[in-house]
C-alpha cells in the first residue's frame, strides 16, 4: 500500500500534521450491509472493495460478524471497524439500564442529588424477570399508569405491547431466569436464549403535533471512550405516526410505535406521504411555537442525554483503538419539552425511505468517514467536520475558543448544532485537503 | 379631481364609520366609563385625563392599529361620481373578463352539481352531526369516496384567461419589434421600473441586514441578527402594528415571528374572535356544502402530500370548512374585482330576494387553494387564530392572485411584471425559451399564484411572506419568479423544450427550492434592483 507523504505541510492551525505519513491513499475496505453504505464507500476516492477474506483497511460489518469474528482478528495499527466489542453495553435496553442507574447512584454518591438528576431522562424501568418484583412494588405505586413491554435484543418494533393491567403480563413470573446465578458465561448471558424483557413507564403525555405523536431521531458518533471523544449529527429526523395519539387504544400499536418500520405495515401507510420531518424542520416548528430560549434550552437537555449515557458506560466498554460507532438515538419529547431516551442503536437502519433521506444518509456516512480519516488529511484539533460538530472531547467543547481573555467569562455555549443549518459542503471545502492523488478543483 | 383636504376627511368619516360598528368601539366606551372612579381622573380636565389614561392602558395602541388596519384594507375614496364597482376595478375591459370567467367557474359548479346528483347545500342528520363533532380533531381520518369530484378549475385554466385578455382601447396594430412585449400577458398596465422599486425595497438592499441571507451580505449576520430580534420583542412588547410592519421587511426571527404578523394583521384572539369561529365551527356541523368536498380534495392532492405540510391536514380542514361559511368574507367584495357566485331557490331564479350568495363566503376553492392556510399551521396551532390570522392574509393579499384586476398586487400586473424583468435582464434567455415553446410564465405561473406555497421550504416561504407584509405588496413574488429564472439562466440556455424546462427549474415534488436558491434570488432581487 502506498503512503501519503505529508512532509511540511502545516494544517488548518499552523500545526505540522499529526499523523504524517499516516494518511493512506488506498484503503481496502469490508463492507457486510447491503444500503447506502455500499455506495458510499464505492464512490469514495481510493478505497477499493476487497471480497471473501482479502485483508482489509476498514470494515463496516454487521453486529452478528462482529461476534463471531472480532476476537479472532489481528487487526494492525491503521485498521479501522465500525463497532466497539461490547456495544451492547449501552445499546440493549436492559443493559443500557443497569450501566445508567449504577452510574446515577455513583454521581450521586459523589456529587449530590442534584448532578445525578440530570441522569432522570429515562423512564423507570425493570429488567423482567428477573426484577420482576421490584417491578410490581412500582406498578401498584401508580394505579392507572401505562407500561410498555420491549424485548431486550430485538428491533424494529418487533415484539413490543402496552399493557395497563398486571393480569397481562402473568406469564412472565412463569419465565426461567436467566444469568443471575452466576453460573454462565459473560457470552453466553449476554446471548440471552431466553427471551428476556425490559418493563417501561409508558410516556402518556407525548408532545403532539397537530394530534399526532413523534419521536426523534439522531445520529452520535464515538471515535473513543476513553477519553471519551463524540461528535453530534446536525441533520435527523422526527418520525411521525401516521395516526393520531389516543390512550384509549393502546392494542393498537400503530398509534404508539413511531418507528418507521413498524409504520409501513399500518394499513393506511402511504410510502409516498411523507411520514418524517427533517430535524431543521422539527426545530423551527418547536422555535415558532415556543421561542428561541426554551427551545434552545431543551436542546441543552437533549445534549445532557448523550453526553450522561455515554458516559455511563464509559468503564464497561472496551475501548479498542480500532473502533468507531455511529448511533442512533431515539428520544421522545413529552408535552413539558421534557425529553426521554427511549433507545440507543448500534446499527441504526441505513435504507432510505425517500430520495431525501438516502442524501442526508450518504451526507451522514461521507462525513463519519472523514472523521475516521483513513486518509489522515485531519490534525486532531477540528471542532467540526462536514455535519458533524465534536461534542465531547474529554470534556464538553464550546463553541467560543476557551482561552486566558475567555476563561474569566461565564458564557460558554455548548458545541453543538442539532437542528441547525448543516452547510456541510463549504465547511468541507475550507477544511479539507483534496484526496491523495487529486489536484484541488 | 379632490383636493386632498376632502380626500382625508371622508377618508377618516369612512373609518370612523366602519370602527364604530366593532367590539373594540364598545369596549374603549366602556374603559372610558370605568375609568372615571379613577383618582387621577379629575372633572376640571376629564377629556385630557381620560386621553391619557387609554393611553398609558394600551387601549390608544390597540385604536392605532385598528386604524392602521383599516387603511389597509379599504380602497381610496375615489370621485364622488364614480360608481361602486370602480372601487373593484377601474378598468371595464378587466371587469368584464372577471365577470366571465366567473360564470364560466359557476356553470362548471352547477354542471358538477347535477352530473353528481349532489346538492349545493344539504342539512345533516343529527346522527351525522354528532359523528362529525366527535370527529371535529381527525377529519383526516375520513376517507370519503372523492373521486367523482373535480376541482373547479385549476391554475392554469386561469392563466388561459389572463393570456386572452385584451385591452379594447390599445391600439396593438404595430409590427412585432423588439420593443414589444414577447410573453403572454397582452395587457398595457403600468408596473415599477427597476430604479423605481429599488426605491421602494430600499431594505433589500444589500448593505441593509437582512434574516435569510448569510452570503455575499455587508453586515455580519450574527450581529445583524441579535440586534434585529432585540428591536423585534420591543415591538411585540409595544404591540405596536406600524412599527411591526415595517421591522418585517427585514424579516422576522423565527421565535418572534407568529406574534409580529399577528400584530401586523391586527388579528386578535380575543373571545368575541373565539365566539366567531365556534359558531362558524357549529355552521359545519349543522350543514354539508358541496364545496366542503373540494376543500377535501384540494387537501388530500396537495398538503397532504407535502412533505412539510401532511402534519396538519386536520388543521386545514378546521380552517377551511369555516372558511366556507364565513360571511364576514363577503366584505372585501367591495375592493376584489371578483363578485360573490349567487345562486337562487328554486325556482326564483333572477329574483334578487330569494338570492342566495354561495358558498356563504363567496370564495370558490381551486386546485391547491389549502397551499394558503398550510405555512400559516407552522406558526399557529390554536385553531381560532390560525383562522383569524388566515382570513386576515386572504382579504389582504390572497385574494389577488386569482382575480382579474389591474392592482399593483393583482396576479396580471405580477405575471407583466415577472416577464417585464425577464425580457429586460434576461433576453437571451427570454428569447430562448419562446423559441422553444416554453414560455416562463407557463412554469413560473404556478408559483405565483400560490405565492410560492409549496414551492420553497417552509423557511424560506415564511421569510418571503414576511416581505410580502412588510411591503404590504404582493409585487416581491414576481420579483422572486425572475430571480429563480435568472438563477437557473445557464441550465435554461441548455433546455430544448417545455417539460425539460419544467425539470431544469425545480419542481413542486422536490418539495422546494434549495436554500441557496431562494438565497440568490432574493439576493439577486436586490441585484436586479441594483
Amino acid at each position: 500500500s502506498l503512503f501519503y507523504q505529508t512532509a511540511g505541510y502545516k494544517g488548518p492551525y499552523g500545526y505540522q500534521k499529526r499523523r504524517e505519513g499516516d494518511g493512506r491513499s488506498c484503503v481496502r475496505y469490508k463492507c457486510g450491509l447491503t444500503n447506502t453504505i455500499q455506495d458510499v464507500l464505492r464512490q469514495r476516492p481510493g478505497w477499493m472493495e476487497v471480497k471473501d477474506d482479502g485483508e482489509w483497511d476498514f470494515n463496516w460489518c454487521d453486529v452478528g460478524w462482529l461476534r463471531e469474528n472480532f476476537d479472532h482478528s489481528y487487526m494492525e495499527e491503521h485498521v479501522r471497524i465500525c463497532h466497539f466489542r461490547n456495544h451492547y453495553e449501552l445499546t440493549r435496553k436492559n443493559l443500557m439500564v443497569k450501566n445508567l442507574k449504577r452510574y446515577r447512584k455513583t454521581l450521586e454518591r459523589e456529587a449530590g442529588r442534584i448532578e445525578a438528576s440530570k441522569c432522570d431522562f429515562f423512564p423507570r424501568t425493570f429488567e423482567l424477570p428477573s426484577e420482576y418484583h421490584l417491578f410490581v412494588e412500582e406498578f401498584k405505586r401508580s394505579p392507572g399508569s401505562t407500561w410498555i413491554m420491549k424485548p431486550v435484543a430485538r428491533s424494529q418494533g418487533k415484539g413490543i405491547f402496552l399493557f395497563q393491567k398486571l393480569k397481562d403480563i402473568m406469564d412472565w413470573k412463569k419465565v426461567t431466569p436467566c444469568g443471575n446465578d452466576g453460573s454462565r458465561s459473560e457470552e453466553q448471558r449476554d446471548e440471552t436464549q431466553v427471551e428476556s424483557y425490559v418493563a417501561q413507564r409508558y410516556i402518556e403525555n407525548p408532545y403532539l403535533i397537530s394530534g399526532r405523536k413523534f419521536d426523534l431521531r439522531v445520529y452520535v458518533l464515538v471515535t473513543s471512550y476513553i477519553p471519551l471523544k463524540a461528535w453530534l449529527y446536525r441533520d435527523g429526523f422526527a418520525r411521525f405516526s401516521s395516526t393520531r395519539f389516543s390512550l384509549t387504544s393502546i392494542d393498537d400499536q400503530y398509534v404508539h410505535l413511531t418507528n418507521v418500520a413498524v409504520q409501513k405495515t399500518a394499513p393506511d401507510y402511504d410510502p409516498e406521504k411523507g411520514c418524517k420531518w427533517q430535524m431543521q424542520q422539527l426545530r423551527r416548528y418547536l422555535t415558532a411555537r415556543h421561542g428561541t430560549e426554551t427551545i434552545e434550552a431543551l436542546f441543552k437537555d437533549v445534549d445532557n442525554i448523550f453526553v450522561r449515557s455515554l458516559q455511563s458506560v464509559q468503564k464497561v466498554i472496551i475501548n479498542d483503538k480500532h473502533c468507531f460507532e455511529l448511533y442512533g438515538y431515539d428520544i421522545l419529547l413529552d408535552q413539558d419539552l421534557k425529553p426521554w431516551l427511549i433507545e440507543v442503536n448500534a446499527s441504526p437502519s441505513l435504507t432510505a425511505s425517500s430520495q431525501e433521506d438516502y442524501e442526508m444518509k450518504c451526507c451522514l456516512l461521507e462525513d463519519t468517514l472523514h472523521i475516521v480519516d483513513m486518509e489522515g488529511r485531519l490534525t486532531g484539533r477540528e471542532k467540526r467536520v462536514g455535519g458533524y460538530d465534536l461534542m465531547w472531547n474529554d470534556g464538553p467543547v464550546y463553541r467560543e475558543d476557551v482561552n486566558l481573555e475567555t476563561l474569566g467569562s461565564a458564557c460558554f455555549t455548548a458545541n453543538t448544532h442539532l437542528g441547525c443549518v448543516n452547510d456541510r459542503k463549504k465547511q468541507l471545502r475550507q477544511l479539507l485537503k483534496p484526496f491523495p492523488g487529486k489536484k484541488r478543483i | 379631481m379632490m383636493d386632498e383636504g376632502t380626500e382625508l376627511s371622508l377618508t377618516i368619516a369612512q373609518i370612523v364609520q366602519r370602527l364604530k360598528a366593532t367590539h373594540l368601539h364598545s369596549q374603549i366606551e366602556r374603559q372610558a366609563k370605568e375609568c372615571l372612579h379613577r383618582p387621577e381622573i379629575q372633572l376640571e380636565s376629564l377629556k385630557e385625563d381620560v386621553r391619557n389614561f387609554l393611553k398609558a392602558s394600551g387601549w390608544e395602541r390597540k385604536l392605532q392599529n385598528a386604524v392602521y388596519r383599516e387603511l389597509h384594507v379599504q380602497p381610496l375614496p375615489s370621485h364622488p361620481a364614480a360608481p361602486p364597482e370602480h372601487a373593484k376595478e377601474p378598468l371595464a375591459y378587466m371587469r368584464k373578463a372577471q365577470v366571465n370567467w366567473e360564470k364560466r367557474i359557476l356553470k362548471s359548479l352547477n354542471s358538477m352539481c347535477t352530473e353528481l346528483g349532489v346538492p349545493l347545500a344539504r342539512k345533516r342528520p343529527a346522527v351525522e352531526q354528532k359523528e362529525l363533532t366527535n370527529k371535529w380533531n381527525e377529519m383526516g381520518t375520513d376517507e370519503p369516496d372523492l373521486s367523482r369530484f373535480r376541482p373547479v378549475y385549476a391554475p392554469k385554466d386561469f392563466l388561459e384567461v389572463l393570456i386572452s385578455l385584451r385591452n379594447p382601447n390599445h391600439d396593438s396594430s404595430e409590427e412585432a419589434s423588439a420593443k414589444s412585449h414577447w410573453g403572454l400577458i397582452q395587457v398595457p398596465l403600468h408596473d415599477r421600473d427597476i430604479p423605481q422599486m429599488r426605491e421602494a425595497y430600499s431594505e433589500l438592499s444589500l448593505t441593509t441586514g437582512q434574516l435569510g441571507i448569510d452570503d455575499h451580505t455587508h453586515v455580519p449576520p450574527d450581529l445583524f441578527e441579535s440586534e434585529h430580534t432585540r428591536i423585534g420583542k420591543k415591538v411585540v412588547n409595544e404591540q405596536d402594528s406600524a412599527a411591526a410592519q415595517q421591522y418585517s421587511r427585514q424579516g422576522c426571527p423565527t421565535g418572534l415571528r407568529a406574534d409580529l404578523w399577528a400584530l401586523i394583521l391586527n388579528s386578535t384572539n380575543e373571545p368575541e374572535d373565539v365566539m366567531h369561529y365556534e359558531q362558524l365551527k357549529a355552521g359545519v356541523i349543522h350543514h354539508d356544502l358541496l364545496v366542503d368536498n373540494l376543500i377535501y380534495k384540494d387537501v388530500k392532492l396537495t398538503a397532504s402530500n407535502d412533505d412539510y405540510y401532511f402534519v396538519f391536514e386536520d388543521f386545514l380542514y378546521q380552517v377551511l370548512l369555516c372558511f366556507s361559511r364565513d360571511t364576514a368574507v363577503l366584505e372585501h367584495f367591495s375592493y376584489n374585482s371578483a363578485t360573490p357566485p349567487k345562486s337562487y331557490i328554486q325556482g326564483k331564479v333572477g329574483v334578487e330576494e330569494f338570492a342566495v350568495v354561495y358558498p356563504p363566503n363567496g370564495v370558490i376553492p381551486f386546485h391547491g387553494f389549502s397551499m394558503y392556510v398550510a405555512p400559516l399551521c407552522f406558526l399557529y396551532n390554536e385553531p381560532s387564530k390560525l383562522y383569524s390570522v388566515f382570513r386576515e392574509m386572504y382579504v389582504r393579499y390572497f385574494f389577488r392572485l386569482h382575480s382579474v384586476s389591474s392592482s399593483t398586487s393583482g396576479i396580471v400586473s405580477l405575471c407583466l411584471q415577472f416577464e417585464r424583468l425577464l425580457q429586460t435582464h434576461l433576453p437571451q434567455l427570454f428569447y430562448h425559451l419562446r423559441e422553444i415553446g416554453a414560455q416562463p410564465l407557463r412554469i413560473a405561473f404556478k408559483w405565483m399564484v400560490r405565492a410560492f406555497s409549496g414551492y420553497l421550504s417552509t423557511d424560506q416561504l415564511l421569510l418571503l411572506w414576511d416581505r410580502i407584509l412588510g411591503y404590504d405588496s404582493l409585487e416581491i413574488v414576481a420579483v422572486l419568479a425572475a430571480a429563480v429564472f435568472a438563477f437557473r439562466a445557464e441550465n435554461l440556455m441548455e433546455v430544448t423544450s417545455l417539460t425539460s424546462a419544467e425539470v431544469s427549474v425545480p419542481r413542486p415534488q422536490a418539495g422546494r427550492l434549495s436554500p441557496t436558491h431562494t438565497h440568490t434570488g432574493f439576493h439577486s432581487g436586490p441585484w436586479l434592483l441594483k
